[in-house]
């Protein structure tokens, strides 16, 4: 008996494509039945048999459909993405029946046996997921520990901010400068007023006070403005022929990235009070802030630096010839070619910056990680560690999924006008 | 160049007045800050100093791999956090590498759903923040584990509960001579392999290298159980009542929820970025030459080993040394949920104990300096030794 | 003179689309042959399917005495009987010329490194780049590099050189420094199928001259015969339009 005619082959299509096509529906059945409905519909098979029952079905199926070149364009098509050889079919089935063995459970914590309405924990009757909690803190969660009257003014910050750089993309290029100039050193203040208040009739509002997903967009849109115009210079004097300017940079740059980010904060928020004359204050805030802003702006550096050192000797001589000094030549040839190289760096770098934000609750800044520990350990909420951790996971991956996205785009778009 | 036309060529005055302007205010901004931390620290009553490292430390530690108890010293107490660290990231990176490694390939896959999946782990991953996947992990994942007395059974040996996983302790006999019994197997492999390149030179005669290191690697450590004297017992965990409602595991050996949150959240997230470097490192390396190399008569093996592996292991290396750093970084999380790291025991803890903030910190920013910088150094000796030689 | 290669009714798709049609050759030891034709015309598949790093899917290919198909065993063995030079050079970055020349035959033969690299040696004098023997690909000119890979090749000792448009990633001036090793090759007796535009090569060394477009073998000719009298239109239009 020569095994090889038993091949499948476009010739014995009519009926191996039923059978194998049959014998995989049964397998997805019985997975799909066990699951659903927790019927073992193989139970008179002894227990071991009948749990690779379907795997073993469904492999033998998938063998029998494998069928080259059959001409059939959506057979073809499977074959080739997932059924391309055994080991291949194989890894399919295992990989659709874990999914499906492991989608129910997931689905019904978080829809069909979780409760959406309510106030306290008492409403929280189901298994699933008490996303009551998240919605009675849900303005903790965005504001912190704001005074509910006052937050018309983080609203209002947030959308003066959006609004400043929104319109700086639009106007033509000679307006561009006083916006960007306006952005870096003018609106900081006017925002920080409107936060902490204090004068023009708006009261006072401490910076512990501030919190939740808000402080995170001040920390991260603050800390992305500062760290960029710093990490430039740094670059620029890790480059620079003068020894001592560029030992220093050098030395700064590694020092912050040689060290977590963690000891960085304690570093801003213990230590560095013993530095300054006894009596002043700096605001914990604000010292946070510098720290973070320094803690990027060596990440920048390096990037930047990167971006200089592609940018072929030609540029820098061509420039030179031309009689410009070093900071004209910097500004008007080399960093504008050289940045555009890093953008995916500068991008990445950014995205890491509103990743690390989190980490400033180690210092007693109640962000959305803070705030979701400060609920969680409320009495009358016990228990909800899962939801409020669950909740902080998604807004975060929705945001730093967006960003990279963008970056990736952007990358795309800039390759292919090259 | 030497001292002298160092000096004359940074003569020129434009040259020379940034620099000292530079180098003036910097200092000045030192001097400020010292004289102001003298000043506090002298209105607080504490001297600047490292003796407090003799002292008594008074506190307890959650998890030691040393003997460790309030009576030891701060010096003792900083040595327990490195080695904590040092276990933690050596997990990490171990898992991280093997998840990393298996994600990249799968990346690569030409199955549209294992190339998918792998794909959507990346993006999963990689874009929650690190503090929320250990959060995850510790207060939500492993809090859902159940007490010692209901504890997941695996076969009897070990048991993993919500207060940890508890594994049977090892007791050696002559654990000195299993290690030297190690050390003579690494010895004796890198001589064979000395002597197989050799081999293959003079005479063409391919050994079977991999084959035999392996068996060299078990056959010596099981030498030194038979016939010099080592030996292994088990010290297994058992179920012992404390109150009327709480359980333990006596007489085995305990892995902290800490720990396991903390390992697990830092390899699956560093895993992300290792994958992305291995498909780069796969990709880098062109069509042709695997047509070349099979052109010439290679076997896939051959393939793999002389012609793509050398490649790709070029591009994958440096930046898969960055995260095995940026790992040891992120271990420093461990503060967020009390495992005894450098971070928590030495500039946590012992900080508030002593007050002695300046010397705490920078004892621990330099630990992790130092580190960064071995690891750099090692970068820039690896570039230069494997760099593609060009024009 | 015995045939040291044959395809007998070959035909191969690329998923739905046909890249070979039906193609009939026959090639005797020492011969020389040229392919060529408008680019997709399926030339360098051609060649690619003797040495199988495409897969034909009708047809016989028999490459000296033995069968090419999915059933082959050693499929190592066949390709080292064949050397193969391409497009893009393909020498390995990570290792010296010497390195190039020495590997598979110290891997795949099992030759003592001495040997090989005294084999190595005088096939790299003979394409005369002895002298870069421990410089990197990096290091060397394309014209060079196509020399050393086309000297990595000799050094499996083949029975049958396959050239894939060796001179098309060139710059002008070092088309003839590799045209000049393949033709003192040619001259050494060595059986070889060459895809190229080259046709002063051509005219100077191939005994037979196959035309191919859409897959199929248009025409095959005694090389005078095909260059003064083209019988096909097709091949008439194509070389009005190359020489």
């Amino acid at each position: 008996m020569n095994l090889s005619n038993y091949r499948p082959s476009k010739d014995k299509i009519s009926t191996y494509l039923p059978l194998g096509s049959f014998l995989i529906i049964i397998s997805f059945l019985d997975i799909l039945i066990n699951t659903f409905f927790n019927l073992n519909i193989t139970s008179f098979l002894s227990q071991k048999i009948s749990y690779f029952f379907p795997l073993a079905i469904g492999f033998i199926g998938f063998y029998l459909i494998r069928i080259e070149f059959s001409g059939v364009k959506f057979l073809d098509k499977l074959n080739k993405n997932i059924n391309s050889n055994n080991f291949n079919a194989l890894l399919t089935l295992l990989i659709l029946f874990i999914i499906i063995k492991s989608i129910l459970p997931i689905l019904n914590w978080f829809f069909f046996e979780a409760n959406f309405v309510g106030n306290s924990k008492e409403d929280c009757t189901g298994n699933g997921a008490c996303w009551v909690f998240v919605k009675v803190w849900f303005n903790r969660f965005m504001y912190g520990l704001y005074p509910d009257v006052e937050q018309w003014r983080v609203n209002a910050a947030f959308i003066l901010l959006f609004g400043l750089v929104g319109i700086a993309f639009f106007v033509p290029q000679k307006i561009k400068k006083y916006f960007l100039i306006f952005l870096i050193f003018v609106y900081p203040f006017i925002g920080i007023k409107l936060l902490s208040g204090g004068s023009f009739g708006l009261t006072y509002v401490e910076t512990a006070a501030w919190g939740g997903l808000s402080l995170t967009f001040i920390i991260s849109a603050f800390a992305i403005l500062f760290c960029f115009p710093i990490g430039v210079i740094l670059a620029l004097g890790r480059r620079s022929s003068l020894p001592a300017i560029r030992y220093i940079s050098v030395g700064f740059i590694e020092l912050w990235r040689g060290v977590p980010l963690i000891t960085v904060l304690f570093m801003a928020a213990v230590m560095f009070p013993m530095f300054l004359p006894d009596g002043t204050f700096i605001d914990k805030l604000i010292r946070v802030l510098i720290a973070i802003t320094l803690f990027e702006a060596a990440y920048m550096a390096e990037v930047v630096r990167g971006g200089l050192q592609a940018l072929p000797k030609g540029q820098y001589e061509a420039a030179k010839s031309l009689g410009m000094g070093y900071w004209r030549m910097n500004a008007l040839i080399i960093l504008p070619q050289a940045l555009k190289l890093v953008i995916p760096g500068i991008a990445n770098t950014l995205l890491a910056l509103v990743k690390d934000t989190p980490l400033i609750f180690v210092v007693g800044l109640m962000e959305l990680a803070g705030m979701i520990g400060l609920a969680k350990t409320n009495p009358k909420w016990l228990g909800m560690a899962m939801e409020g951790y669950v909740f902080a996971g998604l807004v975060f991956w929705v945001i730093c999924y967006a960003m990279s996205r963008y970056s990736q785009n952007l990358e795309k778009k800039l390759s292919t006008e090259r | 160049m030497n001292f002298k036309q160092f000096i004359s060529a940074n003569k020129k005055p434009s040259i020379l007045i940034p620099q000292a302007i530079t180098v003036i205010a910097l200092i000045s901004v030192i001097i400020y800050f010292a004289t102001n931390a003298q000043i506090n620290m002298g209105n607080r009553g504490i001297s600047f100093g490292f003796g407090f490292l003799n002292q008594e430390a008074s506190f307890d530690i959650a998890f030691s791999l040393i003997e460790f108890d309030g009576s030891y010293s701060y010096g003792r107490a900083f040595l327990v956090g490195l080695l904590n660290t040092v276990l933690v990231s050596v997990i990490g990176i171990f898992f991280a590498t093997i998840i990393g490694v298996i994600v990249g390939v799968s990346r690569l896959s030409d199955n549209y759903l294992i190339a998918k999946a792998a794909e959507w782990y990346v993006e999963i991953f990689r874009n929650i923040p690190l503090i929320l996947q250990i959060f995850f992990w510790y207060f939500a994942a492993l809090r859902a584990l159940p007490s010692p007395e209901n504890a997941i059974n695996f076969y009897d040996i070990s048991y993993l509960t919500i207060k940890g996983w508890y594994i049977p302790k090892f007791i050696w006999t002559n654990f000195n001579i299993f290690c030297y019994s190690i050390i003579a197997a690494c010895i004796s492999i890198y001589f064979f392999l000395k002597y197989a390149k050799k081999q293959r030179e003079e005479f063409g005669r391919i050994l079977p290298t991999v084959t035999i290191s392996i068996l060299i690697l078990i056959l010596f450590p099981l030498i030194s159980f038979f016939l010099l004297g080592v030996s292994l017992s088990f010290s297994y965990p058992e179920l012992k009542q404390l109150s009327a409602t709480s359980y333990t595991y006596a007489n085995g050996v305990s892995i902290i929820p800490e720990l396991m949150a903390l390992a697990l959240a830092l390899s699956m997230y560093t895993a992300t970025f290792i994958a992305e470097n291995v498909r780069a490192g796969v990709l880098g390396v062109g069509k042709g030459q695997k047509e070349a190399a099979a052109s010439i008569g290679l076997n896939k093996g051959q393939i793999l080993k002389l012609v793509v592996m050398p490649q790709a292991l070029r591009i994958i290396i440096p930046p898969t040394t960055n995260q095995y750093l940026n790992l040891t970084k992120n271990s420093s999380l461990a503060a967020a949920i009390a495992y005894p790291d450098m971070v928590l025991v030495f500039a946590k803890t012992a900080l508030m104990q002593t007050g002695r903030a300046i010397e705490i910190i920078s004892i621990t920013m330099l630990t992790y300096l130092s580190l960064s910088i071995a690891i750099s150094l090692f970068m820039n000796w690896y570039n230069k030794k494997m760099a593609i030689k060009e024009k | 003179m015995s045939n040291i290669i044959e395809l007998k009714n070959v035909n191969k798709w690329f998923d739905k689309f046909q890249v070979l049609k039906d193609i009939n050759l026959t090639v005797n030891q020492k011969e020389k042959i040229v392919v060529c034709g408008p680019s997709g015309s399926g030339k360098s598949t051609l060649i690619r399917c003797i040495n199988r790093l495409e897969e034909h899917q009708e047809g016989n290919i028999v490459v000296d005495g033995n069968e090419i198909s999915e059933n082959t065993k050693d499929i190592e063995k066949i390709r080292a009987e064949v050397g193969m030079v391409f497009q893009q050079f393909n020498l390995f970055p990570h290792l010296s010329i010497l390195d190039n020349c020495t590997l598979a035959p110290i891997w795949v033969k099992k030759m003592p490194k001495k040997q090989a690299e005294e084999i190595a040696m005088s096939n790299l004098k003979q394409v005369q780049i002895d002298d870069q023997a421990l410089k990197f690909p990096g290091q060397l000119s394309g014209g060079q590099q196509q020399r050393a890979a086309i000297a990595r090749a000799l050094c499996m000792e083949p029975k049958i050189m396959l050239f894939d448009e060796p001179t098309s990633a060139l710059d002008p001036e070092m088309i003839k420094e590799v045209l000049d090793v393949m033709v003192d090759l040619a001259k050494g007796g060595m059986t070889m199928i060459v895809v190229t535009h080259e046709m002063g090569f051509a005219k100077e060394v191939a005994d037979n001259m196959i035309f191919m477009d859409e897959g199929r073998i248009v025409e095959k000719a005694k090389t005078k015969e095909f260059f003064d009298n083209p019988k096909s239109d097709r091949t008439k239009l194509f070389l009005s339009q190359i020489l």
